[in-house]
């Protein structure tokens, strides 16, 4: 503890680390995106990518992270690691970054990743970007992704490549940058953390793409298991119980298809949602919904798609009486190909649909309905 | 027993938001308001009070205008307010705040009964990260996320949220927790409460008044202690708008149909 200096960047040699939380045994599909997102980013830093794995007689789900990409996994095991605990999480994964160094850190931004990453990275003494839904390392890559995902000049582009950090000039090569919608995601933001490491991110699920599964990689993904030093007496929170929901939830990352309800269904909410789950069913997607919807208690916050929702990229989104904030349209906007049904036609979901349809959605999704039914018979 | 609650103010981003040139908010043109989910954690500790006595203070860092925020929340019902203000704090990220606040949080004293309630995140910047970090440099525990929260002696009992279920939680005093919307309905001011809160305490905790705590070192705070630095920011370009289909009959939903059996989207 007393040797470790986040300050010392040259000491941080130990790769790319990848936080792959698990609950009850099973690994969160968002360690599996990280993993890959990671890969990418160690071989631009030509280091190698390892995973840190807590809880209790894991180890048996830990070499299929190898399969996504990670070198290794570093597996933490206890029984006091069981269930997540802020105290127990943190001390393990601060005194095991103490000891091996990473240069980067992510961690799923989960609802326990988000208790997790700024506990450690106030520990460490260090940044963290929260809920990161773009990152780079090579300079030209990240040059690249400007170019196509922001409205700044290219010549603006062209000379990002140092930062101003407590007066003087700083190259920022072999910094992550950190990208994220900040203002309810009327406003990106690339964040560096130049003078400290390990540079710590949270990230969103859903974003990051999953590499393709190798059963030869996993095979060979070495397995560490670090010195545990972690009491009773380190844990200042009780686990009484965990619960998992009665209700399925539903699965709106996952899905290819999206159609979701905003509050134009307010004149029968019951027969929106109907229509929309009829839509869903011969598209063979899910319902959502926008905050509008969330907050007036139509439908479950595990529907809700924006900013302070999830993110979501299926193949066809479908808008159903949503006007299009700012705040819904950054969960959205990336999908590939998105229809919005609205009877206001300056309503800013246009702006972005590929398909738009003025008019009124208690009208238009039955007739739309048959339509798709017909149109895949005929295939 | 005494109950901290930090607040922030923070622009309306539900609104028009409006974008300088240089890809910076315009906040000089947008409303602000007090932080929604701070107003959960106003409302958690107005229940605490009812329910122990215990005095509320509301804390909350940024510039000398956030008054009328504090006295409104002071309308609520919360006891004192304390704003932490100077130049020196300007251009913090979430660990340079934390310091901030958690060095304000010494100064007002944390004593072994008492609980800091704050919301989950910020609608600015969305981070959720300033209560974790407050409870690490205040070397206390903390649960986030907290849905129902009942106490008991110095046992807190929280109903902690995640995304397929929750967790129960038990923690002691002292405590930090962060509250999300779903923990209760926060009230209005009273009218009584309006008359009262201008005569109500305030206090103005400037660099001077915390420098003595050692939190408080120009190493950690402001700009320059922040470890995190904006490279760029930047606003995302419009995807190009697509087609308009004309009319809302079945016509059009044919047609519809058939472009994306066309793509094989369906």
């Amino acid at each position: 503890m007393s040797t470790f200096n986040s300050a010392d960047i040259a000491a941080f040699k130990g790769g790319v680390w990848v936080f792959c939380e698990q609950r009850q045994g099973t690994m969160m599909p968002t360690s599996f995106e990280l993993i890959s997102e990671g890969r990418k980013l160690a071989d631009e830093l030509d280091t190698k990518l390892y995973g840190i794995l807590l809880g209790h007689n894991i180890e048996g789900i830990a070499k299929e992270l190898g399969g996504y990409g990670a070198d290794g996994v570093y597996v933490c095991d206890s029984p006091l690691l069981e269930n997540y605990t802020t105290d127990g999480y943190t001390k393990v994964i601060c005194d095991a970054i103490e000891e091996y160094k990473p240069e980067i850190m992510l961690i799923g931004a989960t609802n326990i990743g988000r208790d997790l990453g700024p506990r450690c990275a106030a520990r460490l003494h260090t940044g963290l970007c929260a809920d990161c839904t773009h990152l780079d390392v090579d300079m030209g890559i990240y040059k690249d992704f400007l170019r196509e995902a922001s409205t700044l000049a290219p010549e603006k582009i062209d000379g990002l490549n140092t930062a101003m950090v407590l007066g003087e000039k700083h190259d920022v090569s072999r910094d992550l940058k950190m990208t994220r919608p900040a203002f309810g995601g009327h406003l990106m933001a690339s964040i560096i953390c130049p003078r400290f490491r390990p540079a710590m991110a949270t990230v969103r699920p859903g974003v990051m793409k999953k590499a393709p599964f190798d059963q030869a990689k996993a095979d060979a993904c070495e397995i560490i298991k670090p010195n545990i030093s972690l009491t009773e007496a380190d844990m200042q929170t009780q686990v009484v119980e965990v619960v998992k929901a009665a209700k399925k939830l539903v699965d709106l990352i996952g899905a290819d298809v999206v159609v979701s309800v905003g509050r134009g269904i307010s004149k029968d909410v019951e027969g929106g949602i109907k229509l929309a789950e009829e839509l869903a069913e011969v598209l063979g997607g899910v319902v959502g919904g926008s905050r509008a919807t969330i907050d007036s208690g139509w439908l479950s916050a595990d529907h809700q798609v924006g900013q302070t929702g999830k993110t979501v990229h299926p193949k066809i989104y479908v808008a159903l009486g949503i006007s299009g904030a700012i705040q819904h349209k950054a969960g959205m906007q990336d999908s590939e190909c998105i229809i919005a049904v609205n009877k206001n036609e300056t309503a800013p979901i246009f702006e972005i649909a590929d398909y738009g349809i003025c008019g009124d959605l208690f009208k238009v999704t039955p007739m739309l309905i048959e339509a798709i039914k017909a149109a895949k018979a005929a295939q | 027993m005494k109950i901290i609650v930090c607040v922030k103010q923070v622009p309306d981003t539900s609104g028009k938001v409006a974008v300088n040139p240089d890809g910076t908010l315009n906040r000089a043109s947008m409303a602000t308001i007090t932080n929604p989910d701070d107003l959960n954690a106003v409302e958690a500790a107005l229940t605490l009070k009812e329910q122990t006595g215990a005095e509320v203070v509301v804390v909350s860092m940024g510039p000398p205008p956030a008054e009328g925020m504090l006295r409104e929340i002071m309308a609520r019902g919360v006891d004192r307010a304390v704003l932490i203000s100077g130049r020196e704090f300007g251009g913090s990220d979430t660990y340079a705040t934390s310091q901030i606040i958690a060095a304000a949080i010494n100064k007002i004293g944390l004593d072994e009964d008492d609980v800091v309630f704050c919301g989950r995140q910020a609608i600015d910047g969305d981070t959720a990260q300033v209560g974790p970090q407050i409870a690490e440099k205040l070397g206390i525990p903390q649960v986030s996320y907290a849905a129902e929260i009942t106490k008991e002696g110095k046992t807190l009992t929280i109903k902690r949220m995640l995304e397929d279920g929750y967790m129960t939680i038990k923690v002691n005093t002292p405590c930090l927790i962060t509250c999300i919307k779903e923990l209760n309905n926060p009230r209005y001011m009273s009218v009584g409460g309006i008359f009262e809160c201008y005569e109500k305490p305030y206090e103005v905790l400037d660099y001077n008044a915390l420098k003595d705590d050692p939190l408080i070192d120009p190493a950690t705070i402001g700009l320059k202690g922040s470890p995190t630095n904006i490279l760029t920011s930047f606003t995302p370009p419009q995807k190009g708008a697509g087609m308009m289909l004309e009319g809302a009959d079945k016509a059009t939903c044919e047609k519809l149909a058939g472009i994306l059996a066309g793509k094989h989207l369906i």
